[in-house]
């Protein structure tokens, strides 16, 4: 096994341990199943799920992987002091931190459905979509918390980063693509409004899952140009092209932190 | 076994290590001491590579310490610090350091010489803070390394235990195993060390032997010894 795969075993073990895990886990579950139980498991529960998925996912990958990280940083200097290339050791505690969440998650969500049963293949497609979705977003956020805790070594500024880039995704984002459309509502904007839903990752996700979805009402002003520009089909895979751009580049800056940094 | 030469390293605006020239013997104890923020534990760090220095060279038997990491499979390095993730085992972190080491464990003495095989069983969490230190030096001597880098080990270990690990210390020595050690307590580098390392602002203010700089300040034990040398340094 490479060193990668035992130090991320061993790390996934500790974390799965976590009652904020399984908190994070019954979240799901309970939200999941009171969404089934009153409206029935079609297209509006994914939606509803959806919609509060994009807001929880980020903050809680956010929080709980920088907290985790700043708890761990004496035992991370103990496995740096082994023989290991530091390369090796990032992926191992980024799989072994990231796996976990996005299993609770997805085990969160789909012990309902499966109870409930599954109707229709359309909604195994909606559903698989939706957990993709939330795969994603908490890969990236798992990885944006690595370059946070890389980059500030006190765990309270730290910390306060992962609420700010929450509320700046999240939130301050939103407020800011309105803000652009009401002063310049003169300017053909569909271009500049592309390229801010690519600019933020939870936009973004939105906007993958509802081209899913087919709900094209529900998109927003982004989701709509996206349609209208790149169709069902190509803007699915574009956005989900986009997404995958997305895990890779926080990922691929916190490896380069990690591997330059001085413990 | 190791040895730098003009070591500089700096952390924003302070300059911790200041040209740091020092040899390392094989074989023998050898402890660094000096006040707060003369760069023991950057020294330390950057032996073991989690730090890298601005300046200067590093090398392990002759090779530069850089970016390949296998010449750290022959160091077993104690942090000062015995901090664990949580819910992790004492069992589970010997299997894990076993695991990133490959081969088998040698020396598992310590294990039962604290008695720490139940405690073993049990998450490092609800461990008290002398066991954990406990299962920080078992970590450390599992594999029986060329080269022991320990940080303040006997902190927070009651006087038996203290005992135990400072007999084990001196056993490795005799077998040919080097040593490098920081501590505060002087009495216990008395009874330790064969050879004294000052730092004081990042540089080297003496290196030789501890009998050597007893004898130079007159004194015959290194508390007096140090504390001359300090005052010294000062006058």
């Amino acid at each position: 096994m490479s060193t990668m795969m035992k130090v991320a075993r061993y790390q996934a073990r500790d974390v799965v341990r976590s009652r904020w895990l399984a908190s994070y886990g019954i979240f799901f579950l309970a939200v999941t199943e009171g969404l089934l139980r009153f409206s029935g498991g079609d297209a509006r529960t994914i939606l509803s799920l959806a919609s509060i998925m994009l807001y929880v996912i980020p903050l809680v990958t956010l929080v709980f992987a920088t907290v985790y990280l700043y708890n761990a940083r004496e035992f991370t200097e103990l496995l740096l002091a082994q023989p290991v290339t530091r390369r090796r050791l990032f992926f191992g505690l980024y799989v072994g931190l990231s796996v976990p969440l996005a299993a609770a998650l997805v085990a969160g969500v789909c012990l309902p459905f499966a109870f409930h049963g599954f109707d229709e293949a359309a909604q195994r497609m909606m559903l698989a979509a939706l957990l993709g979705a939330g795969a994603a977003l908490t890969m990236i956020f798992t990885a944006i918390a690595f370059c946070i805790a890389l980059w500030c070594d006190d765990r309270l500024k730290g910390l306060g980063a992962a609420i700010g880039v929450w509320m700046l995704c999240a939130i301050v984002y939103d407020g800011l693509v309105m803000a652009v459309v009401a002063a310049f509502s003169e300017y053909p904007l569909e271009h500049a409004m592309l390229a801010m839903t690519l600019a933020n990752p939870i936009d973004l996700a939105r906007v993958a899952l509802l081209l899913q979805l087919d709900v094209s009402a529900l998109m927003g002003y982004t989701g709509a140009v996206f349609q209208q520009f790149l169709g069902g089909a190509i803007g699915s895979l574009v956005a989900a092209a986009a997404l995958s751009l997305w895990v890779a580049a926080p990922i691929a800056l916190g490896a380069r932190a990690f591997g330059r940094k001085d413990f | 076994m190791i040895e730098a030469r003009g070591l500089c390293k700096r952390f924003g605006a302070v300059d911790v290590l200041r040209g740091l020239d020092v040899r390392i013997a094989r074989g023998r104890v050898t402890a660094l001491v000096g006040p707060n923020g003369a760069g023991k534990t950057t020294f330390i760090k950057s032996v073991l590579g989690l730090t890298r220095p601005d300046a200067g060279t590093l090398t392990f038997d002759g090779a530069t310490i850089g970016n390949d990491e296998a010449y750290r499979a022959r160091i077993g390095y104690m942090p000062q610090i015995a901090r664990f993730p949580d819910h992790m085992t004492g069992e589970e972190l010997l299997h894990l350091l076993r695991d990133l080491r490959g081969g088998d464990a040698a020396n598992e003495w310590l294990i039962d010489a604290f008695g720490l095989r139940g405690e073993l069983k049990k998450r490092l969490r609800v461990l008290s803070g002398g066991t954990r230190q406990k299962v920080n030096a078992v970590a450390a001597f599992l594999f029986s390394p060329d080269l022991y880098v320990l940080d303040e080990p006997t902190a927070g270990l009651d006087p038996v235990s203290a005992g135990i690990l400072k007999t084990h210390i001196l056993r490795e020595r005799k077998h040919g195993h080097t040593v490098l050690l920081t501590s505060h307590i002087m009495s216990e580098l008395d009874e330790l060390a064969d050879d004294v390392i000052y730092l004081a602002d990042g540089q080297v203010r003496y290196s030789g032997a501890l009998d050597a700089l007893k004898d130079s300040m007159g004194h015959v034990n290194l508390e007096r010894a140090i504390a001359a040398l300090m005052l010294k340094e000062a006058a």
